[in-house]
């Protein structure tokens, strides 16, 4: 077994106190890095936005309200939401390499999303995300199903079914919607952008961010839970109860920033894993480090796309799906050998 | 006192434990023993609540485990599995601390801070509290585990083989908590063991199992002979004294 030398430093000079005080001034740090970042996101677009503009003229006023604040807060909830997601799913599945784009919690959310747009075209938007998180549900609970046979001392074989099983059901979806004529909504649902949100179109979100939040309250439960059944049933834990909620909470964000936004492969991969390089998995810790890290990477990569061919866009989910390959191929091939 | 009766436990249709009956008692050191695959961990798990059994009943103090319900229950028994596989990065302190969940839930209090610090210190892991699991030797992941669930403070504590990944010094030390667990604060110990000599020195009670079914039990003055032992194994067993203690030899 090999150390990681960076990790053991840390925890060899830190007393517990030490450590403690560490965490919180990071999470500052971190707190005042998203602020300045979204503020840069507010006056960074297509239409130039200044203070003094802001003081003047009332419709650059209405840009910022119709368009900036909603788009930041966006970003902000889905990158915080998603990497939340992520990392929730790691720790049930006690895989690092599953996350909702890896277990087919977003295609069949996509599924689900094309039935009710088929079958009842006039439903209203809440009731077809309700139809998208049950079928965003039903698709993770086979994939746990699959999961669980196949055995632990080969990890990587995990996430591997997951994309064939998510890559059926992507392949079902491309199917119906060829046939339906609605293969414009697929590629909007699969390519995660920000571009055209405005008030009134991102609301949901707000719910995936308290789904989130909803997480931190039962974060000494999802740690135990990543320590096996055995060990949670020993403690007394619901361990089944545990696990019904954390799918709950992946599925209904999945389907939230599906329908909201399209996909953003990668980001629940990512980030939980960067933090829990460093941090370790303790989600009592972590958790704010890690919805931090996904809402700033996420806003970073949204501000990048508005300027660098501007004034067009590039969408977040393409910047961040560059970024986070790349890290992804250097942490599977950097993966640790467990002994 | 633990009083299993008629128990039995299939996986797949193929039976495991064959109607166990068998009494362990309170505030002593038992020792589980048997050959591989006689149903040892088999029959902790159940007793634990983590299979469930076909047939037959458990009970701890005269009421069924089955219903004592899960939070009540780890506050009065703690278990240590077999295999001990880790996917997260948890500290050793978080972990040993998480062994004070089924009483605080989370909110530690000066008394849980101090059960923590304690078990740390008995298990020789002060240096190590800051590390996490994954950076851990399998002795020192394992005293790891014993050590969350001796802050756990249970009445009765079950350890799968504990001896497994310890070294000579961390075995002793050990079986020497553990009877002090017994004597002095009145604990219920029940261990795995396959080491005969650590079961019959440090042990006041052995139940010895062979393919699912109770081959003997009872204290191991009278239980722990020479012909049980070698019938039990299949495999000569001599007892002698050493020491004025019984030793057995069966290396060779
Ligand atoms: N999940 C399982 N599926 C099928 N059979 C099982 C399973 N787990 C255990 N068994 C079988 O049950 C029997 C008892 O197993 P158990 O683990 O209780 O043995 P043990 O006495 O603890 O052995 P050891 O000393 O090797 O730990 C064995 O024959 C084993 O093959
Ligand atoms: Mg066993």
């Amino acid at each position: 077994m090999k150390f990681l030398p960076g990790s053991r430093k840390v925890a060899d000079l830190a007393g517990p106190d030490g450590s403690r005080a560490r965490v919180r001034n990071s999470v500052v740090l971190a707190f005042l890095l998203l602020c300045l970042l979204a503020v840069i996101s507010l006056f960074v677009g297509a239409n130039a936005l200044t203070i003094s503009a802001l003081m003047n003229d009332p419709q650059a006023l209405q840009v910022l309200i119709i368009s900036r604040i909603p788009r930041t807060a966006a970003v902000l909830l889905t990158g915080a939401a998603l990497a939340v997601a992520g990392v929730i799913m790691q720790l049930l599945v006690r895989n690092k390499f599953v996350e909702p784009g890896t277990t087919g919690t977003n295609e069949a959310a996509m599924l689900g999303m094309l039935a009710a747009t088929l079958l009842a075209p006039s439903m209203p938007v809440f009731g077809k995300m309700l139809v998208a998180s049950v079928s965003a549900l039903a698709g993770t609970a086979v994939f746990m199903l699959l999961a669980r046979r196949i055995p632990p001392e080969r990890p990587l074989l995990i996430p591997l079914a997951g994309l064939v099983y998510g890559g059926l059901l992507l392949a079902c979806a491309t199917f119906i919607a060829i046939q339906t004529d609605l293969l414009q909504y697929l590629g909007v649902w699969m390519s995660g952008e920000f571009s055209g949100i405005l008030a009134g179109r991102y609301e949901l979100l707000w719910l995936a961010g308290g789904l989130a939040l909803l997480a931190y309250f039962a974060a000494d439960q999802f740690t135990i839970a990543g320590l096996g059944r055995t060990v949670s049933m020993n403690l007394g834990l619901r361990y089944g109860q545990v696990l019904a909620f954390g799918i709950v909470t992946v599925s209904l964000v999945s389907a939230l920033v599906v329908v909201t936004v399209g996909m953003l492969p990668f980001l629940g991969l990512v980030v939980p894993n960067l933090v829990s390089r460093i941090m370790g998995d303790n989600l009592r810790e972590s958790l704010p480090v890690v919805a931090a890290l996904g809402a700033g990477l996420l806003l970073i990569c949204d501000i990048l796309g508005r300027v660098l061919r501007f004034p067009y866009e590039i969408p977040a989910g393409t910047i961040f799906g560059i970024f986070g390959a790349t890290v992804f191929l250097y942490l599977l091939l950097g993966r640790r050998s467990h002994a | 006192m633990i009083q299993v009766t008629n128990l039995s436990c299939g996986i797949a249709s193929s039976p495991i434990l064959k109607g166990i009956a068998a009494s362990i008692p309170a505030g002593r050191v038992t020792a589980l023993i048997g050959p591989n695959g006689a149903g040892k961990s088999t029959l902790l798990k159940l007793i634990a609540q983590q299979l469930t059994a076909n047939s037959g009943s458990i009970t701890l103090d005269g009421v069924e485990v089955s219903e004592i319900g899960a939070r009540k229950l780890a506050q009065k028994m703690a278990v240590v599995a077999q295999h001990l596989t880790v996917a997260s990065r948890v500290r050793v302190q978080d972990l040993i601390g998480f062994g004070r969940w089924p009483h605080s839930q989370g909110r530690l209090t000066a008394e849980d801070r101090a059960a923590i610090d304690d078990a740390i210190a008995r298990f020789g892991l002060s240096a190590l509290r800051q590390r996490f699991l994954d950076e851990l030797s399998g002795g020192q992941r394992q005293r790891a585990f014993i050590a969350m669930a001796f802050a756990q403070d249970t009445d009765w504590l079950l350890l799968d083989e504990p001896l497994n990944n310890l070294d000579l010094h961390h075995a002793r030390n050990l079986m020497s908590r553990l009877r002090s667990l017994a004597e002095d604060r009145g604990k219920s110990i029940v261990i795995v063991v396959h080491d005969l000599n650590y079961a019959i020195s440090w042990s006041d009670h052995v139940v010895a199992l062979k393919d699912g079914q109770v081959a003997f039990q009872g204290p191991v003055a009278e239980t722990a002979t020479a012909a049980n032992l070698t019938d039990l194994y299949e495999t000569p067993v001599a007892i002698t004294q050493s020491d004025g203690r019984p030793f057995a030899q069966y290396h060779r």
